[in-house]
């Protein structure tokens, strides 16, 4: 372990139970979050992204379970193993909001429309701080302030159905600020918003990741987003880090074939209609019917007998750089595929 | 250039107005301005892309234009056989002929299928229509069609839910080409997929272009998306269309400040490219109550008192033989600076 890591993920496997049957949603992953870094996840719909956020923050819904690994906070004075601590319980709630922060993709139905965005956030602060109810009601009001919420003195007042998208991703992010935790987790925060207003909140979140020293979990599906705001790099496929690095190793020598594939099928701004676009064939599979060895085997151009039985082990590629994060792939043919 | 290439449709001072009710009477206390004056003009073949921030009004243009908005004012000519004729004057069959030249792909492909109804059942009613009557006959054109955009011809015995989204926009696809459209609205038609299937969408929807000389408006957020697939853009702010020009002109020469910090503001999957981003402060205004003069002078950096108080007319420069249309007083201006250097002015 790294002396700057603050949540550690390790083989972790979620599995979803409907119907009797089985989903293996999470597949031994393994990552960590370091302080004053983005570790970006990216992947397709349904690829386990927000599973992976939703496990690390307890969320989960009933029919899902951890199943095996571990997710360990190290805080300033302890070390907490998350997944053995009860959902609800005191410990749990109390890492929550004040030392792991969550904010969520859709700002509108993550705030609750009956109480004013003020209330929201004072009852944050009177959760996990001993302050006064008019000491609470001034933070509130000095982080919506440094959110960049104008007006706030009046905001404060108003309810979530006042605010514009970008504002109440403002208010969520305020809200997740307020305890000043190690770690914001943010599961597509801008999804749902305009692209300038998206470049907003990006600005917002660099600035409190240089000031509070925080470490960023951004889940994304936008490879532009990752080339933008990630320090380090995790490509998911089905249920599996298929790839990991720093964000210059991930995207400017992608190893694996999904990660390639992936880069070649998106369209890059400044490089016109002269771009060949190479769409990746198939789609994914259905998770209660999945490929017997890799996930991407089915859709791989590169795959060869081993890849339709086997699940390949994590590997190292480059490690001669002496980078502290490795780069980290999950192919058989990694190494033949560097020289393609 | 443009006097070579044939005007499919030509769009004239569109207004649409959408009224805002209150009350207990619903009595109306104002108009949401849509679409408030676009002009517009879409040549045969070609893709016309419109971009801009949602509620900036594409979609009511996409869909004004088709006449399933019926808009307040303007006209909207079409290039009929016989001639150019005002659409938004047509009515009964000349409509249905109308509709039959003009098709749309929507955004959403869970929404705009019909689940209780099988692939065919879908096609059936717009091929019936327009008058193919056997059902042999039918059912052969539904195969074809699904075999043009790379599904198998016995789908169409299936409903909507045993597809994947993006199965489904190909069917929608399907749909729109059965009754030989000259020119399809795409409002949105890769935006709701997944990036692997939307390169399949993009690629399908160019060579679908090139085999039957289609004309598209390509609506869409995504200026990476725009710039791969049209041939002219369009940028629409509040209800006006603010800058128009080919795609390599306009992202050569970026002349309105918006169109310059949408540019800036999008996220590149290149991490070689590193630029200076034109932040924007505060939100789009209310279409309401837009603001006077210039309607992006409240968020504009170059914003003087002329911007606020007169309205800028959608001007025309010709740059190297190409048109590029602006509506801002200080386009020239930006034009002589030299080259790129408005990107990095904060």
């Amino acid at each position: 372990m790294k002396q700057d890591t603050i949540v550690e993920v390790k083989d972790l496997c979620v599995n979803f139970y409907t119907n009797q049957r089985c989903n293996r949603a999470l597949r031994n992953v393994s990552f960590s979050i370091r302080k004053a870094r983005t570790l970006c996840i990216v992947g397709e719909s349904g690829c386990g992204k927000s599973v992976t956020a939703n496990s690390i923050m307890q969320l989960l819904p009933d029919l899902g379970r951890i199943e095996s690994g571990t997710i360990t906070y190290h805080g300033e004075d302890e070390t907490v193993h998350i997944e053995k601590l009860p959902r609800n319980g005191r410990k749990m709630r109390s890492l929550r909001g004040e030392h792991i922060a969550m904010i969520f993709q859709d700002p509108m139905t993550a705030l609750n429309p009956v109480f004013s965005v003020g209330y929201q956030i004072e009852e944050m602060i009177r959760e996990h701080l001993e302050l006064s109810r008019a000491r609470s009601s001034e933070h509130a009001v000095k982080l919506l302030r440094d959110m960049g919420v104008p007006l706030p003195e009046q905001r404060v007042k108003e309810f979530p159905h006042q605010y514009s998208g970008g504002m109440r991703q403002r208010a969520m992010i305020a809200m997740a600020m307020a305890c000043a935790p190690k770690v914001l987790i943010a599961d597509e925060p801008t999804t749902a918003l305009d692209v300038t207003i998206q470049a907003q909140i990006f600005e917002l979140m660099l600035a409190l990741k240089e000031e509070k020293q925080m470490a960023i979990l951004l889940i994304t599906h936008d490879m532009g987003v990752v080339a933008e705001m990630a320090d380090d790099v995790a490509v998911m496929y089905m249920g599996n880090i298929v790839e990991s690095g720093t964000a210059e190793q991930v995207m400017s020598s992608p190893s694996h074939p999904y990660t390639r594939a992936l880069l070649d099928s998106i369209p890059v701004l400044g490089r016109g209609k002269a771009q060949n676009l190479e769409p990746i064939r198939g789609t994914t599979p259905d998770p209660y019917n999945r490929p017997e060895g890799c996930q991407f085997e089915p859709r791989c151009d590169y795959a060869t007998e081993i890849c339709r039985h086997q699940m390949p082990p994590e590997e190292f590629v480059d490690t001669s750089a002496g980078d502290d994060t490795p780069h980290m792939v999950r192919c058989f043919n990694c190494k033949e595929l560097t020289h393609v | 250039m443009s006097d070579t290439r044939e005007v499919l449709m030509k769009v004239e001072d569109l207004k649409t107005y959408f009224p805002v009710r209150k009350g207990v009477f619903k009595r109306t206390v104002g108009h949401v301005k849509a679409l408030d004056g676009v002009d517009l003009e879409i040549y045969r073949g070609e893709t016309l892309g419109i971009v801009g921030e949602s509620g900036c009004g594409k979609t009511t243009l996409g869909k004004s234009v088709l006449r399933l908005h019926n808009p307040n004012g303007g006209k909207v000519f079409y290039a009929f056989p016989d001639g150019m004729r005002n659409i938004l004057e047509l009515k009964g069959g000349e409509l249905d002929e109308a509709r039959k030249r003009l098709q749309i792909v929507f955004q959403d492909p869970y929404s705009s299928l019909n689940p209780s109804f099988t692939i065919f059942g879908s096609f059936d009613d717009p091929l019936r229509k327009f008058g193919v009557k056997s059902k042999k006959e039918r059912q052969r054109i539904v195969e074809k069609l699904l075999s043009d955009v790379n599904l198998p011809g016995d789908y169409m015995m299936r409903y909507p839910n045993e597809f994947s989204g993006g199965q489904r926009q190909r069917i929608g696809i399907a749909r729109a080409l059965s009754v030989n459209p000259e020119l399809i609205v795409c409002d949105e038609a890769v935006s709701a997929l997944d990036v692997s299937i939307q390169a399949q969408v993009l690629k399908l929807l160019r060579q679908l272009q090139s085999e039957r000389n289609l004309t598209y408006l390509f609506i869409t957020h995504d200026l990476s998306v725009v710039e791969y697939v049209a041939d002219r853009i369009a940028v629409m702010y509040l209800g006006k269309v603010v800058e128009l020009a080919d795609t390599e002109e306009l992202f050569m020469r970026t002349l309105h400040p918006y169109t310059q910090a949408l540019l800036s503001a999008i996220p590149i999957a290149d991490i070689s490219k590193k630029r200076k981003r034109i932040p924007l402060q505060g939100d789009v205004p209310s279409p309401v109550n837009p603001p006077s003069g210039c309607t992006f002078h409240p968020r504009c950096a170059f914003a003087t008192e002329k911007c606020r108080e007169l309205s800028p007319q959608l001007e025309t420069f010709t740059f190297e033989g190409r048109e590029h249309h602006v509506r801002c007083h200080y386009a020239m201006d930006f034009a002589s600076r030299p080259q790129g250097s408005h990107q990095s002015i904060q």
